[in-house]
C-alpha cells in the first residue's frame, strides 16, 4: 500500500470508523445535523453542556471511515473541556489537516490522538469528511437545531 | 456482432473485429499512469475523453479558420460558418433527425433541458397542468421542471421505478392524463445504466398527444440514435460525455414545435431585424442560439460524432454489452458486493455498494491502483433514497475499455475489503 493511504487510514482511524465510540443519541441534550451533499454523508452531534463545560458529547449517522473515525474521536476528544477549547481544538484540528504538504508533519502534542488524521491533508477532496462532525459540533455547541453542509 | 476475421483491418471496417487497443490508440490520454499504476478510466458516465481527432479538429480550427460565423463576407468567416454548419449536418446524420434546422446548439444536456422548460414549457403548461418524469432522472431532468412548475403553477408527476431499477410502465401510462403537456425521460440512467424502453413510452404518450423530450446524454455515447425510430420530439445530448469537447450539446426538436415555441435568449444572430418597437425573430434554429456560440466545440463535437461514425454505434454497443456482461460476472465474485440497479437492459454503468465500506474509501483506495470511479450520489438522489442507500460506487464503461481494466477494478476491491471489511 502506498505511503499516503497509509497515513491516510491509520490503524486508530480505521479502528474508530469500524467501532465508533459515543455513537448514540442524547436526546435531552443540544444537537445539529451536519451534510455532505458530496458523498451523502449525515452526521447528527450531540453536546450535553452543563455550567460551560462539555459533559457529554455523542453522535449518530452515517459516513465514510474519516467521518465517522473523527466523529469517534472528536466525542472522546472534547468531554470535559469548555466550550472554547472545544473550539479551539477544532481550529487546530483544521489547520492540521488543511496544511499545505510542505509544511505536514512534525509534532501536534496539543491535538493528543487527533493527530492520527495528520495524512488527510494530502487528499484535499477529504478535508470535509474530516471536518464535518467538527462544524457540527460547533453548531450544537453555538445553539441546538442547526443544520450545516460542507457545500 | 461481427465475426472475427483473420485478416488486419482496419478499426472502421464495418465487419472488422472490434480491435480495442487500436481504439485506446487514439487517446492520448490513456497511456498516462496514476501513483505509478496504469490509468484505468472508468469514470466516462461523468465525462468521456477525447480522440486525437477531437483534439486535432479544435486546434485546426484555431490555427487555421477562426473568425465568427454567421457574420463575415470574408472568407475565413465563410470557412468557419461552412465547418459550423457542417457540424450541424454531421449530428443531424448522427440522430438521423430529419433536417439539419432541427439541431439547436446548446452548452449541453442541462441547458438543453432548461431551453424546453422556459420556452414549451412556459408557453404551454398553466396552473394544473402536468409534467411526467422518472424516478430514474438526472437532476438536470427533474429540477427544470421543478421550476417550471413553480413559475407556472404546473404539477410534477414522477413514474416510479422497480426494485430492479427499470421505470413502471403501468405506473406511467396511468399517470399520463389530459392535463399531462410533456413527458420527459432519460434514454439510458447514468446512476443505473437502465436503458429504458423509449419507443414504449413515446407509444404510451402519442396515445393521449402528450410529446416526449428523451434526456439522451448516456444514450448518444453508447447506442445508436435514431430518433425518427425512436418516435420522441426532443432529443437532448451533451458533447463531453460523447467524446467530444465540454460546454457544447444539442437539442433536437420537431420542427413544427420548434418553430411555434418562443425563443430562448436574447441578442444577437437570434434575430431578423430589431427596432425599439418591434423585433423580428430568425428562423429555427438559429432563434434559439443568440450571441457567439462554442465556435470550434462544435466543429469538434463534429469531429468526435464523425469518430464514433466511422467505428459505427452498432459495433460499439455489441462490444460495450459484452463488456458490461464481463464486469458484471466479475464484480458478482466480490464477496459483499451488491449491485444497484439489475435492469434487464443496461448500457454502460454498473453502480454497486460493497457491504461495510464506504463509496468514498473505495474511491479513494482504487485511485491508488490507478483505478478512476465515480462514487457519490450520481446527480440522482431520488434514485439513491429509492435504494436506501447515501451513495453508490460507480464504474462506467466506453468503447476504449477493456477486460484488463475490469480486472484491475476487481483486483482493487479486493483490496479495499482486506483494509476496510
Ligand atoms: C442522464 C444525464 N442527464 C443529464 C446530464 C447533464 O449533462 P450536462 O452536465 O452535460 O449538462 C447528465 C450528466 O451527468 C446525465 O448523465
Amino acid at each position: 500500500m502506498s505511503e499516503e493511504l497509509r497515513e491516510l487510514y491509520q490503524e486508530v482511524i480505521l479502528d474508530h470508523s469500524k467501532r465508533p465510540r459515543n455513537f448514540r443519541a442524547l436526546p435531552e441534550a443540544s444537537q445539529a445535523e451536519g451534510f455532505n451533499p458530496l458523498c451523502g454523508d449525515r452526521a447528527t452531534v450531540f453536546v450535553d453542556l452543563q455550567d460551560g463545560t462539555v459533559k457529554d458529547a455523542s453522535f449518530v449517522g452515517s459516513g465514510c471511515s474519516i467521518s465517522t473515525a473523527s466523529a469517534s474521536m472528536m466525542t472522546e476528544a472534547v468531554k470535559g473541556k469548555s466550550a472554547a477549547e472545544a473550539e479551539e481544538l477544532f481550529q487546530r484540528f483544521h489547520a492540521l489537516i488543511t496544511a499545505p504538504p510542505d509544511q505536514a508533519g512534525g509534532a501536534h502534542p496539543e491535538l493528543g490522538k487527533l493527530a492520527v488524521f495528520a495524512g488527510v491533508c494530502e487528499f484535499p477532496v477529504r478535508v470535509k469528511c474530516a471536518s464535518l462532525p467538527w462544524h457540527t459540533l460547533k453548531a450544537a455547541l453555538q445553539g441546538a437545531g442547526a443544520t450545516v453542509s460542507t457545500e | 456482432m461481427s465475426t472475427p476475421k483473420v485478416a488486419p483491418a482496419p478499426a472502421s471496417a464495418p465487419d472488422a473485429p472490434f480491435d480495442v487497443e487500436r481504439i485506446r490508440a487514439d487517446f492520448p490520454i490513456l497511456r498516462q499512469q496514476v501513483h505509478g499504476k496504469p490509468l484505468v478510466y472508468l469514470d466516462s458516465a461523468n465525462t468521456a475523453q477525447k480522440p486525437q481527432a477531437v483534439i486535432d479538429a479544435e486546434s485546426r480550427v484555431y490555427r487555421e479558420i477562426y473568425a465568427n460565423v454567421h457574420r463575415g463576407v470574408y472568407d475565413l468567416s465563410m470557412k468557419a460558418e461552412k465547418a459550423f454548419e457542417g457540424a450541424r449536418h454531421t449530428v443531424q446524420r448522427f440522430l438521423n433527425a430529419p433536417e439539419a434546422r432541427e439541431i439547436v446548439f446548446l452548452r449541453g444536456t442541462t441547458e438543453a433541458i432548461n431551453l424546453v422548460a422556459h420556452t414549451f414549457g412556459r408557453q404551454r403548461v398553466k396552473p394544473g397542468d402536468e409534467i411526467l418524469i422518472s424516478g430514474l432522472e438526472h437532476h438536470s431532468n427533474i429540477v427544470p421542471w421543478q421550476l417550471l412548475c413553480e413559475q407556472t403553477g404546473g404539477v410534477l408527476k414522477v413514474a416510479p421505478i422497480t426494485d430492479e431499477g427499470e421505470i413502471r410502465l403501468d405506473e406511467l401510462e396511468r399517470l399520463l392524463s389530459p392535463r399531462t403537456r410533456l413527458v420527459s425521460v432519460g434514454h439510458v440512467s447514468n446512476a443505473l445504466g437502465t436503458v429504458n424502453p423509449v419507443r414504449r413510452i413515446v407509444e404510451m404518450a402519442h396515445a393521449q398527444g402528450v410529446p416526449v423530450l428523451v434526456d439522451g446524454a448516456q444514450g448518444v455515447p453508447h447506442l445508436p440514435v435514431d430518433v425518427q425510430a425512436l418516435g420522441c420530439d426532443f432529443y437532448a445530448f451533451s458533447g463531453h460525455k460523447a467524446f467530444g469537447p465540454s460546454g457544447i450539446g444539442a437539442l433536437w426538436g420537431r420542427a413544427s414545435l420548434l418553430e411555434a415555441m418562443p425563443p430562448f435568449h436574447g441578442g444577437g444572430d437570434m434575430i431578423l431585424s430589431v427596432t425599439f418597437e418591434k423585433t423580428t425573430y430568425n428562423v429555427i434554429p438559429y432563434k434559439f442560439e443568440a450571441g457567439t456560440p462554442n465556435i470550434a466545440g462544435t466543429i469538434a463535437l463534429g469531429a468526435a460524432l464523425e469518430y464514433l461514425a466511422g467505428i459505427g454505434m452498432d459495433r460499439i454497443a455489441a462490444y460495450e454489452h459484452e463488456l458490461l456482461a464481463y464486469a458484471h460476472d466479475a464484480l458478482r465474485e466480490v464477496p459483499g458486493l451488491r449491485f444497484i440497479g439489475t435492469a434487464r437492459e443496461k448500457a454502460g454503468v454498473v453502480s454497486f455498494v460493497l457491504e461495510g465500506v464506504h463509496p468514498h474509501d473505495m474511491g479513494t483506495v482504487l485511485d491508488y491502483e490507478g483505478v478512476a470511479i465515480r462514487t457519490g450520489h450520481h446527480c440522482a438522489q431520488p434514485v439513491m433514497e429509492r435504494f436506501r442507500v447515501p451513495a453508490t460506487a460507480r464504474a462506467s464503461l466506453a468503447l476504449y475499455n477493456t477486460r484488463g481494466e475490469v480486472d484491475a477494478l476487481v483486483a482493487g476491491l479486493h483490496k479495499v475489503r482486506e483494509m476496510f471489511a
